[in-house]
């Protein structure tokens, strides 16, 4: 478990500080796969910084699996990151090294024997399915490799939390979700925790259980995936939120359709979890003398379940619109209604 | 042949010339490249936001190759007559010319070391802490290794610049092919001697080149 209790960290002397970290209480269960998301600049890459102790807090407690990481040093600390590695945007792979020697690395660095370091990286370039190009140098492999480098090589101590620093930002959305396919199967295989940042909900909706929003060193808003994606408060999380469930095209779309029908109402409807397999349009239309147009519709599949959203646009008379969207909230469907 | 048009020239004197230029650049190019790269570290590694950071020990490395890298080296190997008389007992020959080669050049590639380690990529010096490394670790598999092509061919331009120094000191006496050119070529007249001993001086600086070109070509995976 991993514990973050009132944690602040600033930068630079006082009259001129920034606070990059700024109160935060966050707790992450064991096992799970935990995403911080946020735009650049909120504070993210320090936050996760503060779980290996490469940052350290200007105060507040941050403690790893029972080990209190804002409080200890040296050797200590040396030993406590063996188990909590870490993967970044950039690879970080040392250019100088093989693909098996930069996975051995933290083996050395662990003063692990020759012969069991051989047998950790074959095993562990099997896992990553790098088969075949253990002895490539990285500057040959394309970046999806080069991540799966970055994986192994994070494995190579058998961590109990793994920390992924913007770990798909740098790579094509086809590598992107590969890369995060790995990931997933690492989590269910070996229960290790991750932790990751990203700025794009993609991630959070692919692979996370749960996710904590940060904005301007803060975490806003935390909770379960599907949840927030059913009901984000924070203005910001709805933002992040429409990143994955409305294409950009969607507002133009309803302007438009709006100049041709300006009688009809205009609703967004969002489905959450088993509401998305019912039949409640087919109902709808079918309960209420209203003639309805789907403007837009798209379903997004998150770790628990499927969350989708669709704009409608309801023609009728205004009592019957009303009954009918009443109907809606009554079969457990959110509805935002857009306003004239 | 040979005789005719150089008629000056005592072959065995030249060999001999070559064997102390190549003694003293070997040797002080040796002493540089430990002398450099531990000043280099230094200076890196107290730089701020690194490992060692302290203002006062960087400020102070930093002064000391500057002002060691600023004087001209003529005026160097006078300066240290005394310190040399102290440490080799004599002022004369390949070992004497050694402590001015050394401070001379020393300091000149600490710049450069400096300058390589400040290439490397922050982000693997990063990676390697959160596995955990000591600082050992860091400087023994990360720092060297990652800039070790730069590293070569600091050492390439260093030695060169090395025999170039071994020729002046030659002028004060050390020995070896700037002995030879200066006393027995020059100041008596004898052309066909400077001729050789600077085609010799070329020779050494050319080998040493491509032998540096080389191992940077062969090191460098990136």
């Amino acid at each position: 478990m991993i514990q973050l209790a009132n944690v602040n960290k600033r930068f630079g002397t006082s009259s001129t500080a920034i606070t990059a970290v700024d109160g935060v209480n966050l707790t992450i269960e064991e096992g799970k796969i935990y995403g911080i998301i946020g735009y650049s600049g909120a504070g993210k890459s320090t936050l996760i910084r503060l779980l290996n102790g490469l940052e350290q807090p200007t105060d507040g407690s941050v403690e790893v699996n029972g080990r209190k990481i804002s409080s200890i040093g040296g050797k200590e600390l040396r030993q406590a990151r063996q188990k909590i590695s870490m993967i970044f945007q950039h690879f970080n792979l040392l250019w100088s090294r093989t693909v098996k020697e930069n996975i051995t690395f933290p083996l050395e660095i662990a003063g692990v024997k020759k012969a069991e370091r051989e047998r950790k990286a074959a095993e562990l370039i099997e896992l990553v399915g790098l088969a075949g190009r253990e002895n490539a140098y990285p500057s040959q492999l394309s970046g999806g490799q080069k991540q799966r480098v970055g994986i192994a090589r994070a494995l190579a101590n058998d961590p109990e939390v793994l920390l992924c620093d913007e770990a798909t930002s740098a790579l094509d959305p086809e590598t992107t979700d590969a890369i995060l396919d790995l990931l997933t199967s690492i989590n269910e295989r070996l229960g290790l925790t991750i932790v990751l940042i990203t700025h794009e909900m993609h991630v959070i909706r692919k692979i996370c259980h749960e996710v904590a929003v940060m904005e301007a060193g803060r975490v806003v808003e935390t909770g379960d995936v599907l949840q927030l994606f059913q009901s984000p408060k924070e203005q910001i999380t709805k933002r992040f939120v429409s990143q994955v469930t409305e294409p950009e095209d969607a507002k133009k779309v309803m302007s438009l359709m709006r100049q041709d029908y300006p009688d009809g109402t205009l609703v967004k409807l969002a489905f959450v979890g088993e509401r998305t397999e019912q039949p409640v349009l087919a109902s709808l239309i079918r309960e209420y003398p209203v003639d309805v147009s789907i403007l837009q519709g798209n379903i997004s599949q998150t770790r628990g379940g499927a969350y989708g959203t669709m704009i409608l646009q309801i023609t009728g008379e205004p009592e019957a619109t009303a009954n009918a969207i009443q109907y809606l909230h009554e079969q457990g469907v959110q509805t935002e209604v857009f306003e004239k | 042949m040979i005789e005719t048009y150089f008629p000056n020239v005592d072959w065995a004197k030249m060999w001999e010339a070559t064997v102390e230029t190549l003694y003293m650049t070997s040797v002080s190019t040796i002493f540089t490249f430990i002398i450099g790269l531990a000043l280099g570290i230094l200076l890196f590694l107290t730089g701020p936001g690194h490992i060692w950071a302290n203002k006062l020990i960087n400020l102070l490395t930093g002064s000391i190759v500057n002002i060691f890298r600023s004087i001209p080296f003529i005026i160097l190997i006078i300066l240290l007559i005394p310190f040399t008389k102290f440490l080799i007992g004599t002022i004369r020959g390949p070992e004497a010319a050694m402590p001015a080669l050394i401070i001379g050049a020393a300091p000149f590639y600490a710049r450069m070391v400096l300058i390589a380690l400040q290439e490397i990529d922050k982000g693997v010096l990063e990676a390697a802490r959160s596995m955990g490394a000591k600082t050992s670790t860091i400087i023994f598999k990360v720092l060297l290794p990652e800039s070790m092509p730069a590293l070569i061919s600091g050492i390439t331009v260093t030695a060169i610049a090395l025999v170039g120094y071994t020729a002046m000191a030659g002028i004060i006496g050390a020995g070896g092919l700037g002995t030879l050119a200066f006393l027995d070529g020059f100041q008596r007249s004898r052309e066909d001697v400077t001729l050789v001993s600077t085609i010799l001086i070329l020779i050494v600086v050319f080998i040493l080149q491509f032998a540096g070109d080389f191992a940077v070509k062969k090191l460098d995976k990136r």
